[in-house]
């Protein structure tokens, strides 16, 4: 065995991946619930709750932006390393390009998002 | 002639095959490099009692049936670490493991899974035994100690700290569950893991800043995907996912805070 000892930079990546789980877990069956059951269904919030002037309310309110931003980006972030690395657990090493698709696309969606929420705040 | 005298003696302290109701069908996987281009699995139908585990099939196997079975073996109460293979697929010590739980059914025992097989069941474990030497497996004091400065003193409370990952016994059944380690044996992997946290972890010891290199490297902790059959297989009960994630958490700390208050190997 001769063991690479280059330090990884895994841990950024898994502490996105960390922090995504984390919140998809608390707050996805959640979102699932409100956005895909009780809304459309007039479950105890009213269809009116998220209409377009009540949700563009939410997006220009730092609050909300922030909430929104941080939702997308970092479930992306989560969603990204997982396929990633059920890609090499099924046996599909694609090494550079797998990485380059799997995090570019949380990293892409991140700043776009960040410039759309910036902009609809100020 | 004593080996004959010797197998004439332990015959005779059995009960004869004839005596014994039960037999169950051993499929063994087989690999003699002189005759295989390819393991081979090869079936033996084996007398049993209830008490018999399934390293005391082997044994019969090897005593009455095909002498020239290889496995390996020592002590027949799981300490040694010597006997593990799969059984059914699973990792498992075949001294800890019972015939009578696979019959009437048989059973299909393998060399450990992720090794390299050197004959039969006997795998080669020298990536094993290179990352056990790597990670420096004993206490390295904090500062040089004079004999006449008397032994390290260690509360109960600073025991309990590493005491469980202390149990383990280097048989490798958790690199055979590992699948990550199965992808790419560059893996440090679990019980390795388990270790350098025993030593990290005991109070006496002032040698981490040597061990972390490996832990933060491109070979270390984040190639695992904690899966957790490591700490399922063990049958020591050690809880090497547990050493895995703690140092996952260790290793991202270390990553940023380097910078802010710098420390250890790592480049």
């Amino acid at each position: 065995m001769s063991a690479n000892l280059k330090r990884s930079n895994a841990p950024i990546f898994w502490l996105l991946f960390g922090a995504g789980g984390m919140l998809s877990a608390l707050l996805g069956p959640m979102l699932v619930f409100i956005t895909g059951i009780a809304i459309p269904l007039g479950l105890i919030l009213s269809p009116d709750a998220m209409s377009y002037t009540h949700m563009q309310a939410f997006a220009h309110h730092w609050i909300g932006a922030g909430f929104i931003w941080v939702i997308v980006s970092l479930f992306l972030w989560h969603a990204g390393h997982r396929i990633f690395h059920s890609l090499h657990d099924v046996g599909i090493h694609a090494g550079t390009a797998a990485k380059l698709i799997c995090y570019g696309i949380p990293l892409v969606a991140t700043i776009v998002a960040a410039r759309a929420l910036i902009t609809s705040v100020v | 002639m004593e080996l004959q005298a010797r197998r004439q003696n332990r015959k005779e302290s059995r009960p004869a095959m004839s005596e014994i109701e039960k037999t169950i069908p051993i499929e063994v996987l087989r690999y003699r490099p002189e005759q295989d281009t390819e393991p081979v699995l090869q079936t033996f139908q084996v007398p049993f009692t209830d008490d018999m585990s399934v390293l005391q099939g082997l044994q019969y196997i090897k005593d009455y049936l095909d002498g020239s079975l290889s496995f390996r073996w020592s002590c027949r109460m799981a300490i040694c670490g010597s006997c593990g293979m799969m059984v059914n697929g699973k990792p498992s010590l075949s001294c800890k493991t019972f015939l009578r739980d696979y019959y009437p059914g048989g059973l299909r025992i393998e060399a450990l899974a992720h090794f390299p097989i050197e004959r039969d069941l006997v795998i080669v474990m020298d990536d094993f035994i290179e990352k056990l030497e790597s990670i420096k497996p004993y206490i390295i004091p904090k500062t040089p100690r004079a004999l006449s400065e008397g032994e390290y003193l260690q509360t109960p409370e600073e025991r309990d700290v590493y005491e469980q990952f202390s149990s383990c016994i280097n048989c490798m059944l958790c690199y055979a569950a590992c699948p990550q380690y199965g992808l790419n044996s560059k893996f440090v992997g679990p019980g390795i893991m388990a270790l350098l946290h025993r030593y990290n972890m005991d109070s006496r010891d002032g040698g981490t800043e040597q061990r972390m290199e490996l832990v933060h490297s491109e070979d270390g902790v984040f190639n695992c995907t904690a899966v957790g059959y490591c700490s399922e297989v063990c049958p020591k009960h050690v809880d090497p996912a547990n050493a895995v994630n703690i140092n996952k958490t260790e290793s991202a700390k270390d990553y940023f805070l380097r910078f802010v208050a710098p420390k250890g190997a790592a480049k």
